[in-house]
Order: C-alpha cells, then structure tokens, then sequence
C-alpha cells in the first residue's frame, strides 16, 4: 500500500525516456510481448502489428503510467486491449471446419486417458505436480508452458487464449462463433486437458514414460 | 456416482458456470475419494493460475520484482 513511485531508472537521462518510461526498456519487452501475441493470433503478421502500436500507445500514453504495475504489466494490459478489439471484429473469428477438425484429431486421443468405466488409466492418471508457487518462478515451467500452449490445435487454442488470457465471457465467444453453449464448453474442457496431459508430460514428471 | 471422464468434465465447467447443487454434492464425493481426480482439478487451477500470470507478462523468475500476493 505504499505510493512510492519508482518509475525512474536511476542512471535514465531525459533524452532516453518520455515521461518516465524508457524506450529502450518498452523495446527490450518486445520480445515477450510478440510471444504472447503470436500464441493468441496465430498471425506473424497481425502479432507485429499489434506490438508495435502497443508499443507506439504505450509512448503516447507514458503518462498514464502510475509505476505501481510493472511496466511489462502496465504494456501487456495495453497489448491484451488491442489484440481483444482485433479478435471483436467479426471478420477475424475462428472459422468453424478448423473447430471441427481440432476436434475429430483430439478426440481418440481424450477416450483412451480412461477405461470403459470412464476411470482413468494408470499412465494418464494425474499424479501431483510440484508446489505451484514454486513453479511459477521456475524458468523451465514457463518454457514448457509456452511450448504447450503452441502446440494446441490452433482453432482450440485460439478460443481457450481467448477465455483465459484475454478473459472473454465463454458465451461472448459462443456468440461471435455461433455455436452453442455446450459445445463452446466442449472446446475449453478439451483444451484444458489437452494443456494439462502436455504439461504433464513435459514438465509435472519429467523423465517419468506416460503413455 | 460420477465417472472420471465426467468429473474431468466438471472441473472445467466451474470455470464457465455456477454447478447446481446435485453437480457440485456429486463433484465433492468423487474427489473425496479419488486422487487422481482431486489432482487433476488442483492442476486446472494452477494453469489457469499461469495462464493469468503470463497474460499480464508475469511469466518467469526475473521479470516481475513485485510480490507474488495480490493487493
């Protein structure tokens, strides 16, 4: 609950920064922030853009920033409202036969986690993972944890990143896709746990064979 | 009773809707005496965790100096 402001870097000289922030240091985050953006679009080209007039709006509005957020927090927010106006526009929504092919390919694989009583199988049998504080501070989480979300199928992973990164109401996203309620939760379950058995693998029992 | 496959099912539609009464009572006595299960909900949280930390650029052990608890 302090108000100490350190938006200042110590050594920063006026011709480097705009208000307080630091060009150098917004374009250090490009990086990231082009991750980011390519996980949720899928688009090298619309991920460019979208950084870059975050970063653009991030110069215009340096005055705006408080410093109690990270910067990187502070410009991630400015991302996540672009790429939320770009996805809003109706021209740019996930075409259906994509859902419908993420879905016949990831169907076999969901039935054979469980036995025909629908218990789970030994291999896929969620073990526990290591303390999740702890992981999320770990380098190699993030790693496998980008890796994953990558290799989601891009229909699927489009609509859960939309839910869970950009936080849409799953019935917004049902309407912009004209699908039902049902079936968008569907999607999102199948995600979750596709995310969840490929974390698993590569990172909750590194070393341990699961099927 | 509720299959896993079901409960798996379950644990995500938390996310997205309040369960009724029957669903959550049937959703408590399956995890009461299933790990996997339980584990397998535990899970969901700490991705879905993540994947809120990524969103706001939290992601990785250098980036972010500001306490982990939120205000």
């Amino acid at each position: 609950m302090t108000n100490s402001r350190h938006d200042h870097a110590p050594g920063a000289t006026p011709s480097d920064t705009m208000q307080g922030i630091s060009a150098q240091e917004l374009l250090s985050l490009r990086a990231d922030m082009l991750r980011f953006a390519q996980l949720q679009l899928r688009d090298h080209a619309a991920a460019e853009d979208m950084v870059q007039e975050s970063i653009e709006a991030a110069l215009r509005k340096s005055s705006t920033f408080s410093g109690q957020s990270t910067l990187k927090t502070w410009v991630f927010a400015i991302l996540r409202n672009r790429i939320v106006d770009h996805l809003r526009q109706a021209s740019r929504t996930v075409n259906l036969s994509s859902l419908v092919d993420d879905d016949e390919d990831w169907q076999e694989r969901m039935e054979a986690m469980f036995d025909e009583r629908g218990h789970w199988r030994d291999g896929p049998r969620p073990a526990a993972w290591p303390d999740p504080e702890t992981s999320l501070q770990s380098r190699q989480f993030w790693a496998v944890f980008e890796a994953c979300l990558g290799h989601l199928p891009p229909a699927t992973g489009r609509v859960f990143m939309m839910r869970e990164f950009l936080g849409f109401e799953s019935d917004e996203i049902c309407r912009q896709l004209s699908i039902t309620t049902s079936n968008c939760h569907v999607i999102l379950h199948r995600a979750r746990m596709k995310l969840r058995a490929c974390m698993d693998t590569g990172w909750g029992r590194p070393g341990g064979a699961s099927c | 009773m509720l299959s896993c496959k079901e409960v798996a099912r379950l644990c995500s539609e938390e996310f997205e809707r309040p369960l009724g009464l029957g669903e959550r009572t049937a959703l408590r006595v399956h995890l009461m005496m299933c790990k996997g299960c339980t584990n397998y909900r535990i899970q969901l949280g700490t991705l879905r965790r993540a994947m809120q930390a990524y969103a706001q650029g939290k992601a990785g052990p250098d980036d972010d100096p500001t306490p982990k608890s939120e205000p």
